[in-house]
């Protein structure tokens, strides 16, 4: 078996598939949460369109209900109200029971390789599980994998005896293996140091260019979303849902030059006006709920 | 050093074990001055009778009759029975002790249950239950086990419960992502995540262990034998030096089972030998 996109015959020009989809609808998506009769609206109709093969950024102050949005896309959380579609297919909505599966996998934020098992195993976990490949062709697959991203060598290690920046990079491997539909990255690079970090986005860049996964980003690092994404999308504070929507269009791919192309200077301009308002609401509604 | 001799040439990665590369260097040549000290203060006090403690037996005595000990049957049978005591309690708490906890700290309803019971009988010394389990049990050997297991029983439930409530969501949900059924979830993910706080709560228990088995052999030492019974036997006849050797004994006993655990965890977690 090969990842699409990563088979030893794709070349970078592989280009999007139109088969595997990735289309993603959410439409109207409201999330209430309730613990003990506190009312907190996280995410209060909210929709986006997010095409198959599209790499969408979303930024917003921090508690703005950005994860919440995310939960209820993987299937962590259920929604209390509106829908969202997979490829036409709903896969949340109200009174329909959270169900997380391998065709949109999440990437978390501070990491969450198994420190139990090594590079190997925790790249085979989703075949194993899924039971749906034998267990030494996934093996095989995961050593390919490596080799591609030139992290050979590894398979035996632990993840406490590598650097961070290897570890999320294992941790990407360990989703595509599985080729998803969808990437769901929660500030997957929040506490990179600057280098690791511009060597994460590179490594993604790769990936996203050969493989033109949907990618569903979430950051509050604006640099790195227009960086990264197609489109960015700024949340407002919670509850959250769309505020300022920015078409990037610097040409793909895309290196460490486009930081200094002057439409991306002007993306981020729009980008850190619309930011710094949410968060000085946030701000506010901090002090007044302190008060 | 000594490592680079135990280690097999063809084998590169098979290194000499780690107990026998950290038994010769500084830091346990340290430890052996001060255990020749100990044991030249020990032989002063003795021979300038130190009030209170002249009754002490010199150092040479005990070596004696520990030579005297060793060569003898009796005292590896007391070895012996003292060993299968631990096992056999040890094992118990641990086999009754670790799927409590798994439940209680995965369960709400089994936690809320159980858990009151915990609060009023963990506090209790486990030598405070040796006149009901005397009382209670048909044979000594039973009451002993019961003793020893009530030791490190409530020590190890408790570690593993609070193992369980420590397991990171993020890991749940990540298998649970990558298409993990609950049943993976809790034999991949629960289960690997709290065995390094079953190990914990077996190496603590470890040391209640040997207390509790040491008292429980004494009281019980008309009847049963064992390193406690052994210690206690030579008090009651007035044989000194027998009852240091006792001690000493049950000193590496205790040590020697701690080391077992050690190597157990080391096995079972190989992930965190290697940090």
């Amino acid at each position: 078996m090969s990842v699409r996109g990563l088979g030893p015959d794709a070349g970078p020009k592989a280009g999007p598939d139109a088969k595997a989809g990735g289309d993603i609808s959410i439409r109207e998506v409201t999330k209430i949460y309730d613990p003990d009769g506190i009312h907190v609206v996280a995410v209060e109709r909210c929709s986006l369109e997010i095409a198959a093969g599209e790499f969408l950024v979303v930024v917003g102050p921090s508690g703005c209900g950005k994860t919440s949005l995310l939960n209820v896309l993987a299937g962590f959380e259920d929604l209390t109200d509106g829908e969202i579609l997979l490829d036409g297919k709903p896969i949340a909505a109200p009174g329909r029971p959270v169900e997380p599966g391998s065709d949109r996998i999440v990437v978390f934020q501070n990491g969450a390789l198994f420190p139990w098992k090594t590079v190997l195993e925790n790249i085979v976990y989703g075949p194993m599980v899924q039971r749906r490949r034998e267990l030494g062709r996934a093996r095989q697959a995961a050593r390919n994998l490596l080799a591609q991203v030139g992290l050979e060598g590894i398979e035996g290690s632990y993840p406490a005896e590598l650097s961070s920046g290897v570890q999320r990079r294992v941790e990407i491997l360990r989703a595509l293996i599985n080729e998803p539909r969808v990437m769901l990255l929660d500030e997957p690079f929040r506490g990179l140091d600057a280098v690791a970090k511009s060597v994460m986005h590179q490594f993604l860049l790769d990936l996203f260019e050969r493989t033109r996964l949907t990618m569903f980003f979430i950051t509050h690092d604006l640099d790195e979303a227009i960086f990264l994404g197609d489109r960015v999308v700024v949340m407002t504070t919670r509850p959250c849902c769309p505020k300022l929507v920015l078409q990037v269009n610097l040409p793909r791919p895309r290196d460490h030059r486009a930081l200094g192309d002057t439409r991306f200077l002007e993306l981020k301009r729009a980008a850190l006006e619309a930011v710094h308002e949410e968060a000085l609401k946030a701000f506010r509604a901090g002090e007044r709920e302190l008060a | 050093m000594a490592s680079g001799i135990l280690t097999a040439p063809s084998n590169p990665r098979r290194k000499a074990h780690p107990w026998l590369r950290q038994s010769f260097n500084r830091h346990t040549l340290r430890g052996a001055v001060t255990l020749v000290v100990f044991v030249i203060l020990w032989a002063l006090v003795v021979a300038f009778k130190v009030p209170y403690l002249r009754l002490l037996p010199p150092p040479r005595d005990v070596a004696v009759s520990l030579l005297q000990s060793v060569a003898s049957a009796g005292y590896w049978a007391n070895w012996w029975i003292s060993m299968v005591h631990i096992a056999v309690g040890f094992v118990a708490a641990v086999v009754v002790g670790v799927p409590l906890g798994l439940a209680m700290g995965i369960n709400r309803t089994v936690r809320r249950f159980v858990f009151p019971i915990f609060e009023v009988l963990r506090p209790v010394p486990p030598i405070a239950w040796i006149p009901l389990a005397i009382i209670f049990w048909p044979t000594v050997s039973l009451t002993i086990y019961f003793l020893v297991f009530t030791g490190p029983f409530f020590i190890i439930v408790l570690n593993v419960m609070d193992g369980v409530r420590e397991v990171s969501q993020n890991h749940v949900r990540a298998a649970l992502s990558l298409g993990a059924k609950p049943r993976d979830v809790f034999w991949r993910i629960m289960l690997p995540a709290t065995l390094p706080y079953v190990m914990t709560g077996m190496a603590v228990g470890m040391g209640v262990t040997w207390n509790v088995l040491i008292a429980a052999e004494m009281v019980t030492s008309a009847t049963e034998s064992g390193l406690g019974s052994m210690t206690w036997t030579a008090y009651t006849n007035g044989i000194l030096p027998v009852i240091v050797v006792g001690m000493l004994s049950i000193g590496v006993a205790g040590y020697l089972s701690s080391a077992l655990l050690r190597l157990l965890g080391e096995r079972l977690m190989p992930w965190q030998r290697r940090i």
